[in-house]
């Protein structure tokens, strides 16, 4: 059997690879180790949340899949820091696990190229560095041109609880025990990353009257830009609040030695922005309470997932830590909670594309990359299925800058830091935040999904009205000027003071004080609350705004000079050695990529740069 | 790229020779001008020449000096090298007059990048000149750090360190905002940080300013209302008549700048046009650009007509300039005097007059005093290679004071934390930081996050 396309996992990133190589009009298989675990969420229920929610949007935006089904799959949706400003809001979502996988499904069965097919993968195929195929455990071979890897945690996994583990992936599923082997030959460098999962609950069993309620948001949300919400912001289902307390830490304290990881039973690296509660009371051993949430994960089924809680601790010292807590206390834990090891590639070896550097046509997304969280696998399989394709197709690759996305700024992340603890996207990770916008996703990306050929025509010709709206309502509000005497109550409230001349709406809304609400009853039409938004945001900070572009604008200039491929470092005299030996392992395809490189400062850079000119533009600097 | 640079181009304090090497179009001039031997606009090229680097007539050091004409040089510009042979402390001297002179301090691998942008690659591939360049590279990488004074470094490091700690505060409550015990970032809270880090930049931009006072002399701005004699008292201290003197009043409209030397500090004048509320616009111009120039100078004299009252506009001008030394100079003392001192008492004042040129060396003085000029003379700033580093450390001063005034508009965190990171990030550039990810360590060791 051929395919231009097999994708290996059928986890967040592999839905999203494959349905962006098919879209492209190529024949794809995918390949899972169980059908009925497409699209699974094996830990938190959620999609979204900070930076994750804007990553979901763009992933919307370039066409893919996320967004579309996390909208019809939701249990309860919000906006994180709706309070704060524009630049770091976020939704989340509480994904029902049971509907959320269902209509993943649906969306894949619908893509005509696509065949979905059941196997467990053990072994890659290549010839001269080339990607040729994949082999399954039952002796199969399965013959591509271009393959993409996103086993998640299958590769070697190992669940802990306690002293004990066991090698198996998630739900006890098997897992891939060659695999990561044969990548070790191939010339990768397999590392070894953990994380965890806390308890499930039984609610029966739950004393919600000591807990503190979390809703919904009133307001209805999608996060994506061309489904409006369907669902009732009066049914979403609860979640709550709970607080460990100083008996939590002394159960934890008194039985560390039993942890997994402080038993010296674990070896893989988990993350620290997702600790295990052992982590936290050790390492922060001042502070009284740590805060837990108890989430539903499906309308179909009881559990409530203890956010929060994840441990390696045994079954027995999880039951004294679950009844410690003040609502808890006579709870029935439905499943313990475990720590998870697996093997990962080290993500130095990749290209920007999400091609190996190693083998040629071999693409790889999501936790192998070492990332965390569905988002962050889902927009890395997304530009894997988009570059094998269009790779494929004989076109250049889709790579997103750091001012354009924040899945750009995950990528390049990757590719030139690398990292040595699960990748978890953080706003702060994004020195433009500014314009990487939960907004703008689509003004920013959904061009590049339609030349792509994953966003249709309707979705684009839609942006372009979207774009001619923002520009009418733009041009409106500094055409409309208003007298002191037409200035409404809102508007003389809100700035405290009369207004003694005349003023265009839009010099009005740049005061932080007036929103762009008070000003519609002005307007000459009528416009969406996200057009209003995205106008109101643009105006009102356009001075920082028009700062991050500057810094922008410096990047791009480096950005825009290439390092090609055959650079020998060796001989650019002058470099610092540890600049030297980063730069030969990261190998920056950009002047701006070494820039970022911790260890390579500005004279390398400088020397780098004359060294360029001299060796790759010869023809320019002849007499 | 026509500037003129120049750099100490051999390894700090290791062997008896250190050469000072400078590139541009003005070198040759530059260095002929402290310079005593052959006069060396008119020595041929690529020729060495024996002679004394001299400043205000005393002897820096003996040296022999290389005069390499364009286009046959390493940078394709006039080159000109120093051989110094006086020990670290008169090559920074020479160093020093050199940027007084006109030059700037180059950057690091400054040289081969002229050398490159100017065609002269073929030569930089010859092993000879290969090696010259790995030395200068190598020693100027090592250079670029020491160059910051440690204190400086120190300073710029706990600042840094201050504001990484504030962007964490900012970033958890963006990042966790679901967390239950994050801090609390209130106004006050930012306001109050931000004020102390302003206050501690202040510092060391003041601190800095003597090293500058040194390379760039001080800026003295003559203000005062139209006709009191302004003009004069600048053509009598340069001793030149360069300003338009009339006896109309506001016919100094353009602004007239002039250098003078006092106790071997450059001191640079700039008449200013009268500074009365007028309706002539070509007059109004000036008097703007008075009050723009007031604001970049390090010292204002403002002169008063010592025959004329003061009256209360001028009052509340003169109370008005704050941010910059002022002395008051009641002028035209040999006629009768009507002006009431004691209204100014506050301020520092000399009186004289231009035609007897009485109290001009007072007002000399008082500036050798103000500005502590013979101390200053007499300690070894480190302070050449800073003028870029005072830049930046400029931009983080004003960076802070735009995200006290976010503050106050009451903007999102988000935009507070833009110009906090920029003037972290100009903070950061001055003792070479790179690419790293301190504020997540900050983040995660600091709070305890996540689910």
């Amino acid at each position: 059997m051929k395919y231009d396309i097999i994708v290996v996992g059928g986890g967040h990133a592999g839905c999203e690879a494959a349905a962006a190589s098919s879209k492209q009009g190529l024949k794809v298989a995918l390949i899972s180790s169980n059908i009925n675990n497409i699209a699974d969420m094996p830990c938190n229920p959620s999609i979204g949340g900070t930076a994750k929610g804007i990553v979901v949007r763009e992933i919307d935006a370039l066409g893919g899949l996320m967004g579309r089904v996390a909208d019809i799959s939701h249990l309860q949706i919000k906006m994180l820091n709706s309070g704060k400003g524009p630049a770091v809001k976020s939704l989340r979502a509480q994904g029902d696990k049971i509907t959320y996988p269902k209509n993943m499904l649906k969306e894949l069965n619908s893509l005509e190229n696509l065949d979905i097919i059941e196997a467990m993968v053990e072994d890659i195929l290549v010839e001269d560095k080339k990607v040729k195929g994949i082999v399954t455990s039952d002796n199969k071979e399965y013959l591509c041109d271009a393959l993409i890897l996103t086993t998640g945690t299958y590769l070697k996994s190992k669940i802990l609880v306690g002293s004990t583990n066991k090698e198996e992936g998630p739900h006890g599923e098997k897992c891939s025990k060659h695999l990561s082997d044969r990548l070790r030959e191939l010339g990768f460098e397999i590392q070894r990353l953990k994380t965890g999962t806390p308890q499930r609950i039984d609610p029966e069993t739950v004393d919600y009257s000591k807990l503190t309620i979390e809703e919904g948001d009133k307001h209805p949300w999608t996060f994506s830009f061309d489904i409006k919400p369907q669902y009732d912001v009066d049914k979403q289902r609860k979640c709550y609040l709970v607080y460990t307390n100083e008996k939590t830490h002394q159960i934890i304290r008194d039985n560390l030695t039993k942890s997994a990881m402080y038993g010296g039973y674990a070896e893989g690296i988990g993350p620290r922005y997702c600790p295990s509660i052992e982590d936290k009371v050790v390492r922060f051993a001042n502070k009284e309470r740590h805060q837990l949430f108890l989430e539903p994960e499906s309308d179909y089924y009881p559990d409530l997932y203890l956010q929060g809680f994840s441990t390696s601790m045994p079954e027995d010292v999880q039951e004294l830590m679950v009844h410690s807590l003040v609502g808890l206390e006579n709870a029935k834990i439905l499943k313990y909670a475990y720590a998870i090891e697996y093997d990962a590639i080290n993500p130095l070896q990749l290209t920007h594309s999400l091609e190996t550097k190693v083998i040629e046509n071999l693409f790889t997304a999501g936790q192998i990359n070492g990332t965390s969280g569905y988002e962050e696998a889902a927009g890395q399989g997304l530009i894997a299925g988009i570059n094998a394709g269009l790779k494929l197709r004989g076109k250049d690759p889709l790579i997103l800058k750091r001012n354009e996305s924040y899945i750009g700024v995950l990528i390049d992340d990757l590719c030139t830091k690398g990292t040595k603890e699960p990748y978890r996207l953080l706003t702060s990770r994004a020195e433009y935040r500014l314009i990487l916008r939960h907004d703008n996703a689509d003004l920013r990306l959904r061009k590049y999904g339609y030349e792509v050929g994953t966003v249709s025509d309707e979705q684009y010709q839609n942006l372009l009205k979207k774009e001619e709206l923002i520009e009418q309502l733009t041009n409106e509000l500094k055409n409309i000027v208003i007298s002191p005497k037409m200035v409404s109550e809102d508007i003389k409230n809100a700035l405290g003071e009369e207004l003694t001349v005349g003023i265009s709406l839009y010099n009005l809304l740049k005061r932080p004080q007036i929103k762009i609400e008070y000003l519609v009853e002005y307007l000459d039409n009528n416009y969406d609350e996200e057009i209003l938004e995205i106008v109101e945001i643009a105006i009102k900070y356009e001075g920082y705004i028009a700062k991050t572009i500057r810094e922008v604008e410096k990047m791009l200039k480096l950005e825009s000079k290439k390092i090609p491929n055959d650079i020998d470092y060796d001989k650019v005299n002058n470099l610092a050695s540890e600049a030297r030996q980063k730069l030969k392992q990261i190998r920056p395809q950009t002047v701006a990529q070494a820039t970022r490189i911790s260890g390579v400062n500005p004279t390398d850079i400088s020397i780098l740069t004359v060294y360029l000119k001299k060796e790759y533009s010869k023809d320019s600097s002849n007499e | 790229m026509n500037e003129n640079i120049c750099a100490i181009s051999t390894a700090l304090g290791v062997g008896a020779i250190s050469i000072v090497r400078c590139s541009g179009p003005d070198v040759i001039e530059i260095v002929n001008s402290i310079f005593k031997g052959k006069d060396l606009t008119k020595v041929d090229t690529h020729t060495i020449n024996y002679g004394h680097i001299f400043s205000d007539g005393e002897n820096i050091d003996e040296v022999l000096v290389s005069v390499m004409k364009a286009p046959n040089t390493f940078t394709r510009e006039d080159v000109v090298e120093i051989n110094c042979h006086g020990g670290i402390a008169t090559t920074n001297k020479v160093l020093e007059l050199l940027i007084i002179n006109g030059c700037r301090l180059a950057e690091p691998g400054e040289f081969s990048k002229k050398a490159f942008l100017n065609g002269r690659i073929d030569l930089i591939e010859a092993e000879g000149i290969n090696d010259l360049i790995s030395s200068e590279s190598e020693e100027s990488r090592k250079y670029a750090i020491s160059r910051v004074d440690g204190n400086l470094s120190r300073l710029i490091i706990n600042e840094r360190d201050i504001l990484v700690s504030l962007q964490a505060e900012l970033e958890v409550n963006f990042d966790f905002p679901e967390e239950a015990d994050n801090p609390e970032v209130t106004s006050e809270k930012l306001r109050e940080s931000l004020t102390s880090i302003l206050a501690d930049l202040k510092e060391l931009i003041d601190s800095s300013s003597n090293g500058s006072i040194l390379k760039n002399g001080i800026d003295v701005a003559i203000v005062g209302k139209p006709n009191v004699g302004k003009s004069s008292i600048l053509n009598h201290l340069l001793d030149q008549k360069k300003a338009i003197v009339t006896d109309i009043a506001g016919t100094t409209r353009d602004i007239v700048e002039g250098t003078i030397t006092i106790a071997g500090i450059k001191i640079n004048l700039i008449d200013t046009a009268g500074i009365r509320q007028t309706e002539d616009l070509v007059e109004k111009i000036g008097v703007d650009k008075s009050k723009e120039i007031l604001s970049t100078a390090d010292l204002a004299i403002y002169v008063i007509n010592s025959n004329e009252q003061i009256d209360e506009e001028e009052l509340s001008f003169i109370r008005s300039i704050d941010n910059v030394q002022k002395i008051i100079f009641f002028n035209k003392d040999d006629l009768e005097i009507n002006a009431d001192k004691s209204l100014v008492d506050e301020f520092i004042v000399v009186s004289g007059n231009t035609v007897s040129e009485n109290g001009l060396k007072d007002l000399k003085n008082k500036i050798i005093e103000l500005f502590n000029i013979n101390e200053i003379k007499g300690k070894n700033y480190n302070f050449l290679s800073n003028a870029r580093q005072i830049a930046l450390v400029h931009m983080a001063y004003e960076s802070i004071q735009n995200a006290i005034a976010s503050v106050d508009g009451e903007y999102p965190l988000e935009m507070i934390a833009v110009d906090i990171k920029k003037a972290y990030d100009d903070l950061g550039e001055i003792i070479g930081a790179t690419y790293k990810d301190e504020l997540l360590d900050e983040l995660f060791s600091k709070f305890c996050l996540g689910k």
